[in-house]
């Protein structure tokens, strides 16, 4: 049951996303809604379709394997929350 | 003498004459912000000083005078695109005082053309809704009533220009985002082509379908910053190696025997009549000026918001995981790093983005990738052919921009399903990847509002785009009309 609070939370689970109770209770209603909606998709037979990922007429768009300046450590670390010895400070990951 | 009022053209006229300075131009625009923006709120960002300083950089070098494109032109740009030590918020908290570090393409591309950077415009939050409803810092109102919303999600842009805030005005288009509030607000947007402007520095919203444009006070303006915008861009793998024509040069040939397409879907019930009967108009009086008129079919027309909304999603979902707490934006503590990212992300994202993530994310999940997110990509695929075969009998296809009218604040904000169909007309052309532009074509009367027409046309041909929308613009005086702002 796509709809069930319990599945959004697995789903705000897997997108890292802290969910409220309301927050939870709000959304599985109003995915159920859109879920229904674009159920219309099966009314389509696509069995012989190729998928479309995007629009572009390119493939395999490559560059020369060159070392080209990118943004330097300084420029980079400007906007972030914590850090320090030029580096972006986390919680502990490893025991 | 009001030089906030002037297209691009009209003030390089005045520039290239030494009738006016950059500086002179600026202060303009920048009074006429200061005298509405109070009310509008289509700024979210604006440093006067520095618009100023750049303007006298661009006095002194020269490039008023001389013949760049845009020298001595004030532009605005969303707040999606990223200019190089100002704010880039994408109107989301997560991005509360997050300053850009680098220029997005665009944004060099102005520069380089000469442009004065003026200010970053409101939007719904990462580019999610179509009223501007969604910005966490406030809805911008519609020139035109300042009790309707101003479309979106480049509200604050469209407003912007329709109120003479901006000469003009750089937006992103992923559903219908330039064209949509274009209509509304009474300007003209393109959306070009995929691939025809590269998106390097721009937040990636649904990489697929994400597109930057233009809003303009004409056509021929919107032609001037394309040429400009246009291109190639190492940075950008899904921009094309194709020549960049000179648009502008190219307005004036006319709709002789032009064929517009009318597909039948697109004029059904549960469009507005005023907005019937203007698009109506609109054709008749392209046919008037010489054009033909083809009707065509695009059989999958409704199935195109439901695809849209499975594969923007699942874009999204993927996009969005860099706002995580970790290298920029806001940081709620957690006790270790998942803790970390679920909190800041819980209490950075507004509510439509968290909808659209968990929506996207669903549907890339484990057993439901194949009945959504595959499904999605097939029947993308069937709407591409639908246009190759119209194209095939005609040379643009016209339509309503819009079903209706700038809609109330708050009208449809609890509904979201009810906001996603609004964006019925224009979002086909995202999918299918064609170019598409939207121009005045009337105006309701009770209360008096926008109306736009559609021109969408064969990817890459941009040039009969604009040449069609020229040539209806030039023969109405739509275009030339102002909101009743004091």
């Amino acid at each position: 049951m796509p709809e069930d609070t319990s599945k959004i939370a697995y789903v705000a689970h897997l997108a890292r996303m802290e969910l409220s109770e309301a927050e939870l209770v709000k959304m599985a209603a109003q995915l159920q809604d859109i879920l229904a909606y674009v159920a219309k998709l099966n009314e389509l037979d696509v069995a012989n379709v190729e998928p479309t990922a995007h629009a572009t007429p390119l493939t395999n768009v490559l560059r020369k394997d060159e070392v080209q300046p990118s943004i330097e450590t300084a420029r980079a670390l400007r906007n972030a929350p914590e850090q320090a010895r030029d580096l972006f400070i986390v919680p502990k990951i490893v025991e | 003498m009001s030089l906030h009022t002037l297209t691009i053209h009209g003030l390089r006229e005045k520039l290239r004459q030494g009738e006016v300075s950059a500086r002179q131009a600026t202060q303009a625009v920048l009074d006429r912000i200061q005298a509405v923006d109070g009310k509008l709120q289509a700024y979210l960002w604006l440093n006067p000083e520095d618009a100023l300083a750049q303007a006298d950089a661009i006095d002194r070098s020269g490039a008023a005078k001389n013949g760049k494109p845009l020298g001595g032109v004030p532009i605005a740009i969303k707040d999606v695109i990223n200019v190089e030590g100002q704010p880039c918020t994408c109107a989301s908290k997560i991005l509360k005082g997050y300053t850009s570090v680098y220029d997005a393409t665009v944004t060099q591309k102005l520069r380089e053309a000469g442009a004065v950077l003026l200010g970053r415009t409101n939007m719904d939050e990462f580019a999610m809704g179509s009223s501007t409803e969604n910005s966490s810092w406030g809805t911008t109102k519609n020139p035109w009533d300042l009790s309707r919303i101003p479309g979106g999600s480049s509200g604050g842009s469209g407003a912007a220009v329709a109120a003479d805030e901006a000469i003009a005005a750089l937006g992103s288009d992923t559903g219908g985002s330039i064209r949509q509030p274009a209509a509304l607000c009474g300007c003209v947007g393109l959306k070009p082509t995929y691939g025809r402007v590269s998106r390097y520095g721009l937040v990636a919203f649904a990489s697929s379908l994400d597109q930057i444009g233009t809003f303009t006070k004409d056509v021929l303006d919107s032609a001037i910053l394309l040429r400009v915008l246009s291109g190639l861009d190492p940075r950008d793998s899904t921009s094309v190696p194709r020549p960049v024509p000179d648009y502008a040069a190219a307005l004036g040939k006319g709709v002789k025997g032009l064929r517009l397409g009318l597909p039948k879907e697109y004029f059904i019930s549960g469009m507005d009549r005023e907005v019937e009967a203007a698009v109506r108009a609109a054709i008749q009086k392209l046919q008037d000026l010489g054009a033909e008129v083809v009707e065509i079919s695009l059989p999958h027309t409704d199935y195109a918001v439901a695809v849209y909304y499975l594969i923007a999603t699942a874009e999204a979902s993927a996009n969005l995981a860099r706002f995580d707490g970790v290298r920029y934006g806001a940081r709620v503590r957690g006790e270790d790093v998942i803790d970390m990212y679920g909190k800041t992300r819980g209490a950075g994202f507004g509510p439509e983005v968290k909808r659209r993530i968990i929506l996207g994310t669903y549907a890339l999940s484990a057993g439901y990738y194949d009945a959504y997110y595959l499904r999605a990509q097939k029947v993308r695929t069937l709407i591409r052919r639908d246009f190759e075969q119209a194209f095939a009998k005609c040379d643009v296809i016209v339509t309503p921009t819009s079903p209706t009218a700038a809609f109330k604040i708050g009208e449809k904000s609890d509904d979201p399903l009810q906001m996603y169909l609004s964006d019925i007309f224009t979002i086909s052309a995202n999918l299918a990847g064609v170019a598409g532009l939207s121009v005045p074509c009337g105006f309701t009367t009770h209360p008096k509002l926008p109306i736009g027409l559609q021109v969408l046309g064969k990817p890459f041909d941009e040039e009969t785009v604009l040449r069609a929308a020229y040539a209806y613009e030039q023969a109405t005086d739509w275009h030339k009309q102002r909101p009743p702002l004091s």
